[in-house]
C-alpha cells in the first residue's frame, strides 16, 4: 500500500510528515528507500527549476488531505508550530524591550473598530460658535435654560402584554415625574395636542411585537423632534437620578443626547445616589441604571437597579410625531450605511 | 479677504441661523458670511435667488420679512429692505425682474412686485392660501408659477395681474368618487416649451401643459411613499430629479413616466435640489447639513458621489435657503435649497 501520492517537486514540510507517526514506524524500511528516491527527484527538480523561468512550485496545503483524521492531525501540528513561533517572537521582543530599558519604543495599541473610525465631518468641535448658537436656540433651549420641568407620559402600542407593562412601570420609576397611561387604541396625532394642553413635555411610546417591547418613540412635545428607536433588553429587578451621556460626538449625536437629557429634571444638588447612564458605542445606545454607595474615601460600590436595555436610532424627525408627512432629519438606511464598518452616525 | 472667498464659491446656501454659506466645490471648503454680529433665528433664510443673470448678486429672504442683497464680488451684504410682515408667513419664493424689480411671495399667498425706489409694492396679487412655492420661468421673466396645499398650480403673467394665465384643475376623483387631495410642493418650468412640472406632497409628479386645452395634468408619475419636497430639471429636458422627506432622490423620465434611477447618500429630508444647467450633475440640500455632489453619467446607475463642503459646513445642521450655482460645478447640498442661474 503506497503511503503517499506525492508529486515530483514539492518543498513544504507537510509532504514529508504526511503520514502519521505510528504508520511511519511500521513502514520505516520502505519509507527510507522512498525518501531517498524523493530526495533525489527533488534535487533534480530543484535544479530544473533554478534553470527555468521562476515559476510557483505547486504547494501543498493541509486542506487537500482527504482523510479526516490525518487532516485534523496535520492541522493541529501546523497550529502548534505557529503558536510556538509566535511565543518565540514574543519572548524575543520582551527581552529586547527589557534590554533597551528606558529607550524602548512605546507599546503598540491594537486596532479596534472604534480606533479606526473614519473621520466624520459632522463631529462637533466644542468651540464651534454656530453649533453653540444652534443648540442655544433649538427646541430644548427652554429646558436647558431652566424654564420648564420635564413631565413625561409613557404609553404603549395597543393592547400591551405583561413584559411591556412591566417595562413601562420600571421606566416610570427611573424617570421622575412620569405617568403611565393605557393606550386604548387612540391615535397619537390626537393624543399629542391633549398632552400639550396638559403641560407634558415628553411622550414615550413603547411599541410591542409578540409580547416583547421592541421599539420606542420619544417625542418632545411642544413641537420638538421625534426619535424612533429599536429596543432590545431583558427584564431586570424618587429621587431624581443623575444623567450620564457618553460618547455622543457628532451633530446628530448631540441632538439625541439632548433629547435624553431633557427627560430628567435638572438638579445640580444630587440628593439621591442614583445614576442613569446612556452610553453610545458604535451607534448603539446602552441604558443602565445604578445606585452607588461610597464605602470609604477611595472605594465606591454600585448596585444595578432598574431596566437594562439597548436602543438603536431608526429615525429622527423634526416636529411632533407625523410619520407620513413629517420631515425627517435623519433616517436609518441600513444597506447604505452598512457599506463601511468603521463609519458611525451618532 | 471676504471678497476672495466669495468669488470662489459656486454654491450658496442659507441657514436657519441667518448665515449665508458659500461652498467652493473645487476646494471642498465652505465659507460663512454673516450680516449681523449676533445670530438669530429671525434671520432664517427662506428663499434665495440670483438678482441678475450675471450672478453677481444674491437676494435672500428671511423670516422677519426682510430681503437682503449679497454681492458675490464684494463678499458682503449690500442692502436690506423690508418686504412684508412676518405675520403673513415666510417667503416661499423670490425672483428678480429686469429693471431691478423684485418679486416676493409669502405663505399667505400675497405676491408682490417691488421696485427699487419705493417701499410700496408696485403690483400685488393674491394667489390663494397656503402657497408652498413660487418659481419664475427662466425664459419668460414675467411669468411666475405658484402652488401650495390645496392650492392648485397657477401661472401668473405679471403684466396682467388680475387673474392667472393658467389654473390647473384637480385630478379626477378616485374610484370611490372622493375628491383627491393635492399639495403642490415644488415646480419648475421646462425649457423650450410651455410645460410646467410639479411635485406634490402625495408623492406624485405632474406635468401640465398650458398650451393644450386640458387643464388636468398631462402626465402623472408616482414615486415613493413620502412627500416629495424638491424638484429640479437636469439639462436635456427629458427627465426630472425629485427628492422626498426621507432623503431618497430619484431621476424620473418624463417621456414615459418611469423611474430612471435613484441616487444614494442622503440621510435626512431633501430641502432643495438644483441641477446644473450644462453638465450632468445635480445638487441636493438635505436636512443633515452635508453637501453631496453627484456626478451622473448616462447610465442607469449613479455611482459617483462625494461630499463637498468643509468641516465647518458639516457641523451645522438644519440649514435652509437657496444656493446659486455657477457654471462650473454642480453640487448637491443637503438642507439647502439650491437655485439655478
Amino acid at each position: 500500500m503506497d503511503i503517499t501520492e506525492v508529486p515530483v517537486s514539492e518543498d513544504s514540510e507537510g509532504k514529508k510528515k504526511k503520514n502519521k507517526k505510528p504508520k511511519m514506524k511500521s513502514k520505516a524500511g520502505n519509507g527510507e528507500a522512498e525518501k531517498k528516491k524523493k530526495q533525489q527527484q527533488e534535487v533534480v527538480v530543484v535544479e530544473n527549476m533554478e534553470k527555468s523561468e521562476p515559476a510557483f512550485p505547486p504547494s501543498f496545503s493541509v486542506s487537500e488531505i482527504k482523510n479526516k483524521q490525518r487532516r485534523h492531525f496535520m492541522f493541529m501540528k501546523l497550529k502548534q508550530e505557529k503558536r510556538k513561533q509566535k511565543m518565540q517572537l514574543k519572548k524575543k521582543k520582551k527581552k529586547e524591550r527589557e534590554a533597551l530599558g528606558d529607550k524602548a519604543p512605546p507599546k503598540e495599541v491594537p486596532k479596534t473598530i472604534e480606533n479606526q473610525r473614519v473621520y466624520d465631518e459632522t463631529v462637533v468641535d466644542p468651540e464651534d460658535e454656530e453649533v453653540a448658537f444652534d443648540e442655544g436656540t433649538d427646541e430644548f433651549s427652554a429646558y436647558f435654560n431652566g424654564l420648564t420641568n420635564p413631565k413625561v407620559l409613557i404609553t404603549t402600542s395597543d393592547r400591551p402584554r405583561g413584559r411591556t407593562v412591566r417595562f413601562c412601570e420600571q421606566l416610570a420609576t427611573v424617570i421622575p415625574n412620569a405617568h403611565v397611561y393605557y393606550r386604548r387604541g387612540l391615535a397619537l396625532k390626537r393624543v399629542i395636542p391633549q398632552c400639550i394642553a396638559r403641560d407634558f413635555t415628553y411622550l414615550i411610546v413603547i411599541n410591542e411585537d409578540r409580547k416583547v417591547p421592541n421599539g420606542m418613540v420619544l417625542c418632545h412635545l411642544p413641537d420638538g423632534p421625534t426619535a424612533h428607536f429599536k429596543r432590545r433588553g431583558k427584564d431586570p429587578t424618587e429621587h431624581s437620578p443623575e444623567v450620564i451621556l457618553n460618547n455622543f460626538t457628532t451633530r446628530l449625536g448631540h441632538s439625541i443626547g439632548r433629547l435624553f437629557a431633557a427627560l430628567f429634571p435638572q438638579d445640580p444638588q444630587f440628593v439621591g445616589r442614583q445614576v442613569a447612564t446612556f452610553h453610545n458605542q458604535r451607534d448603539f445606545i446602552f441604558f443602565r441604571f445604578h445606585r452607588y454607595i461610597f464605602k470609604n474615601e477611595k472605594r465606591v460600590g454600585i448596585q444595578e437597579l432598574g431596566p437594562r436595555f439597548t436602543l438603536k436610532l431608526r429615525s429622527l424627525q423634526k416636529g411632533t410625531f407625523d410619520s407620513k408627512f413629517g420631515e425627517y432629519e435623519w433616517v436609518l438606511k441600513r444597506h447604505e450605511m452598512d457599506a463601511c464598518r468603521r463609519k458611525f452616525q451618532l | 479677504m471676504m471678497a476672495d472667498s466669495s468669488r470662489l464659491c459656486s454654491v450658496w446656501l442659507g441657514s436657519e441661523t441667518g448665515i449665508l454659506k458659500g461652498v467652493s466645490l473645487g476646494r471642498k471648503q465652505a465659507f460663512n458670511f454673516c450680516n449681523t454680529r449676533q445670530l438669530s433665528r429671525d434671520q432664517e433664510v427662506r428663499a434665495l435667488c440670483w438678482a441678475d443673470p450675471a450672478q453677481s448678486e444674491l437676494l435672500l429672504g428671511s423670516v422677519d420679512g426682510t430681503v437682503r442683497t449679497f454681492s458675490t464680488e464684494k463678499g458682503a451684504f449690500t442692502e436690506a429692505r423690508r418686504c412684508g410682515e412676518p405675520a403673513e408667513g415666510c417667503f416661499t419664493g423670490l425672483a428678480a425682474l429686469s429693471g431691478s424689480a423684485t418679486v416676493t411671495c409669502v405663505e399667505c399667498g400675497t405676491l408682490r412686485v417691488w421696485r427699487e425706489d419705493s417701499s410700496e409694492p408696485a403690483t400685488e396679487l393674491h394667489a390663494g392660501q397656503n402657497v408652498c412655492r413660487m418659481r419664475q420661468s427662466p425664459v419668460h421673466r414675467h411669468k411666475v408659477a405658484t402652488g401650495g396645499k390645496d392650492n392648485p398650480l397657477k401661472i401668473w403673467d405679471l403684466q396682467r395681474p388680475e387673474s392667472p394665465a393658467f389654473t390647473a384643475k384637480n385630478l379626477r376623483d378616485d374610484w370611490l368618487d372622493l375628491r383627491r387631495p393635492h399639495w403642490v410642493r415644488d415646480m419648475a418650468f421646462i425649457p423650450d416649451s410651455d410645460k410646467v412640472v410639479t411635485c406634490t406632497g402625495y408623492h406624485q409628479v405632474h406635468v401640465f401643459d398650458p398650451a393644450s386645452p386640458q387643464r388636468r395634468p398631462v402626465l402623472e408619475v408616482e414615486y415613493g411613499e413620502y412627500p416629495l419636497t424638491a424638484l429640479s430639471l437636469p439639462p436635456g429636458g427629458q427627465s426630472v430629479v425629485v427628492g422626498n422627506t426621507h432623503g431618497q432622490i430619484a431621476v424620473l423620465d418624463l417621456r414615459k413616466g418611469a423611474v430612471r434611477g435613484c441616487l444614494k447618500g442622503l440621510a435626512g429630508g431633501v430641502r432643495a435640489l438644483q441641477c446644473h444647467s450644462r453638465e450632468e450633475a445635480g445638487q441636493t440640500a438635505g436636512e443633515a447639513g452635508s453637501q453631496e455632489v453627484k456626478e451622473e453619467d448616462d447610465d442607469e446607475v449613479w455611482d459617483a458621489m462625494e461630499r463637498g463642503g468643509g468641516a465647518k459646513e458639516e457641523n451645522n445642521n438644519r440649514r435652509r435657503g437657496g444656493g446659486g450655482e455657477s457654471e462650473e460645478e454642480e453640487q448637491e447640498k443637503e438642507e439647502e435649497k439650491a437655485f439655478e442661474d
